[in-house]
């Protein structure tokens, strides 16, 4: 044979899975070179410019004002507690949105499948409108309708418990005393007795074929229970009601006009890409399914929620996970309304302040990275454990 | 789009060779200037009907593209936003910021741009309806402050509410064209920026009678044209265009009057100015008539300032502390020898 007298490289050369490694290590390296060129010519610009650099800016103090914030926040905090207050923030405009646009999506889906002409035609127009029109345009015009609310001093005073006004819905904070422990520790309780009480139903029927006795008992357990708590604790909070001042209300929670025009724009923009999803799973589980589901007796309720649904779910979960990290990515355009997300405290006034706008723009790039992929993961493991299992 | 922006621009920082120190060469060779200005402030940066932008800025920039291409007209304009001007500016994307900027320290040292002089003296102050009642800025505790970011005025105002223990609410915007947007809905009680910025936006008001410029003044705003740091001939060029209009001015040097002052002058200094004697112009790489076409084609400093800002405009602005020094003001311009 050949090999016994070619000598060691040719040997490594003339293997397959050798000569593979050798050409991903060249690549790899390749790479890093050029990684290693855009990184040293960078800095060697910013340094001819006079741009300084690092990440010392962040133990700065920001001295500007953020004018809603989850955590606590002054201007004379550092430009650290900016990207904190702005990640907080865009994770509140996430938190809230991805739940309501999938809400809204999965009834505007069933809905423009309802077979009812009317409700079908509204669905449908609600879709192609929205989904048509730019969703920075739609944000402006649900701030320009906040815009129409009444001045501060007009508010529309509900019970002068919360007021409504162009600026903010200020609503009456909850302030909870220490018995709220033992209440939530009960909701905990009774949330288990609940998800215990169903689960054993599922298996009691799954073995015995017929519906399971004590059905009232788990959603009993998770209203009584509580509210039992509550009682016996002896109301454990107490309101801090808002109050009407010269230029604003205080006191409250404030839920500002900025935040409202941005969710509604994010909500009902990706609700209607997420309806065109829902739509095409329910179609893409063919009519057999549900012809049978008929014949074996099950109601049209029984029918989507037993047969259509589950199914659907394998084909609706993946372009939903698109539809959730667009809103979040879009939420940056939360600058436009003057709503303080990271990209307008962080890589907008920070970024303006210090000048270091690699640093800051690398920083919020990664971010958003981070949200997107934790995004990813969950829905990943959530599809994994819907997926239909072969049998 | 902004975050668009500042992404291009780094994008350029990143791939580009070594800063040049040769802006005036690429200048002569593109055959026109790329001057940064205000997305839109009356009387400061706007287009006019016929979508030429025109304006105080704008006649900075117009002003050194005469001295160095005998021509007001070479110039690309970029509107900015007060975010991007900077990077704009580092990136090479334009070769002079001309965009009512505020000299600080910091902007000065560590952002890599250097500030070549003062074009207005300013101070920040803040808007109100009328109808509002206040008569001070110290009456403004509670209230909610329509702000632009990334200006000097975003911090002024934090630490004068801070200083005077009031509580505030910032909305921060982009341009003082969504200011503006804000402010009508009453979005904001106030609204802050340079004074100068102050009376730009209110005459574009409807209504501008109902609006009040409160008489306190909160900072010193000194604003000025910004070149890239590291090319000393350009940074000059830039600051000795700024003071030739501002001695022209002394010298009563007026664009009507320019051809006959060069021809007729004894004053060895206006002469020096105006190119008839000396080598100024060459030793900073211009021809010897740079002021001379700057004069004819833009102006003196106050010819400039009376045209946009002052009182043949809108605005009506008083010269205040932009006369210069031996008319009351704080306009000293140094020596042309």
């Amino acid at each position: 044979m050949a090999t016994t007298t070619a000598t060691g490289i040719s040997r490594i050369w003339r293997d397959a899975r050798w000569r593979g490694r050798a050409f991903q290590a060249l690549v790899a390296l390749a790479v890093a070179l050029l990684l290693y060129g855009i990184v040293s010519n960078t800095i060697t610009n910013l340094n001819a410019l006079g741009v300084s650099t690092g990440f010392d800016f962040l133990g700065q103090p920001a001295g500007f004002d953020i004018s809603f914030s989850l955590i606590s926040y002054t201007p004379t905090d550092t430009h650290f507690r900016v990207l904190l207050v702005g990640m907080s923030n865009t994770l509140l405009v996430a938190a809230l949105g991805i739940p309501a646009a999938m809400f809204l999506g999965l009834v505007m889906g069933i809905l423009r499948l309802s077979g009812n002409w009317l409700v079908v035609r509204l669905a449908a127009t609600y879709i192609e409108i929205v989904r048509n029109i730019p969703v920075l345009l739609q944000i402006f015009f649900w701030q320009s309708l906040v815009f129409l609310l009444p001045t501060v001093r007009n508010s529309i005073s509900i019970g002068d418990m919360a007021y409504l006004n162009k600026r903010a819905l200020t609503l009456p904070e909850l302030q909870f005393e220490p018995g709220m422990w033992i209440v939530a520790l009960v909701v905990v309780i009774s949330t288990v007795i609940a998800v215990g009480m169903a689960r054993w139903r599922k298996r009691a029927q799954e073995r015995n074929g017929a519906p399971a006795p004590f059905g009232l008992v788990g959603p009993l357990a998770l209203i009584a229970l509580p509210l039992i708590a509550v009682f016996a604790t002896g109301v454990p909070w107490t309101y801090d009601f808002p109050e009407l001042g010269r230029f604003n209300v205080t006191g409250g929670v404030q839920i500002p006009d900025t935040l409202v025009a941005l969710w509604l724009g994010l909500v009902i923009y990706t609700g209607a890409f997420i309806a065109e999803v829902v739509r095409a799973g329910i179609q893409s589980v063919t009519k057999g399914q549900r012809e049978a589901a008929g014949a074996l007796g099950l109601t049209r309720n029984q029918t989507m929620s037993l047969v259509i649904l589950p199914q659907a779910l394998r084909v609706i979960i993946p372009p939903t996970t698109s539809q959730f990290l667009n809103l979040t990515k879009n939420s940056s355009l939360a600058v436009f309304v003057g709503y303080p997300d990271i990209v307008a405290v962080f890589a907008g006034t920070s970024l303006n302040q210090t000048g270091q706008a690699l640093e800051i723009i690398m920083i919020s790039m990664l971010f958003y990275l981070a949200v997107s992929l934790s995004i990813s993961i969950l829905m990943n493991w959530y599809n994994r454990a819907t997926a239909l299992v072969g049998r | 789009m902004r975050f668009f922006g500042i992404a291009t621009a780094l994008a350029v920082l990143i791939t580009t060779g070594a800063a040049s120190a040769q802006t005036l060469n690429d200048v002569r060779e593109r055959g026109f200037l790329n001057c940064g200005v205000n997305t839109g402030l009356a009387g400061f940066a706007t287009p006019n009907d016929e979508g030429d932008w025109e304006g105080f800025d704008v006649d900075y920039c117009r002003a050194i593209a005469a001295a160095i291409l005998d021509d007001p007209e070479a110039v690309r304009y970029r509107p900015l936003t007060s975010q991007e001007r900077f990077t704009a500016l580092q990136s090479g994307e334009i070769d002079v910021l001309s965009r009512n900027t505020t000299w600080t320290f910091t902007r000065d040292v560590s952002v890599g741009v250097d500030f070549i002089g003062v074009n207005y003296y300013d101070g920040q102050g803040f808007l109100v309806p009328a109808a509002l009642g206040v008569e001070s800025a110290l009456e403004l505790d509670g209230a909610r402050i329509c702000v632009q970011a990334g200006t000097t005025t975003e911090l002024n105002l934090a630490d004068y509410f801070r200083a005077n223990e009031m509580a505030f609410e910032t909305i921060v915007i982009q341009t003082s064209e969504e200011g503006r947007r804000q402010y009508l809905a009453e979005a904001c009680d106030a609204y802050t920026t340079d004074a100068s910025g102050l009376a730009a936006i209110r005459i574009t008001l409807a209504e501008p009678g109902a609006h009040i410029i409160l008489p306190d003044l909160i900072s010193k705003e000194p604003l000025g044209p910004v070149v890239r740091q590291g090319d000393h001939q350009w940074a000059d060029i830039n600051r000795w265009v700024l003071n030739a209009m501002i001695l022209a001015e002394e010298f009563s040097v007026t664009s009507d009057n320019v051809a006959y002052v060069a021809a007729e002058s004894e004053d060895p200094e206006v002469r020096r100015l105006l190119g008839v004697e000396g080598d100024l112009g060459s030793q900073m790489g211009l021809t010897a008539d740079w002021a001379y076409r700057v004069i004819a084609h833009v102006g003196n400093y106050g010819e400039s300032f009376d045209r946009n800002i002052g009182r043949d405009s809108a605005l009506n602005l008083d010269r205040g502390l932009n006369a210069l020094w031996s008319d009351g003001g704080i306009l000293f311009a140094p020596p042309m020898r």
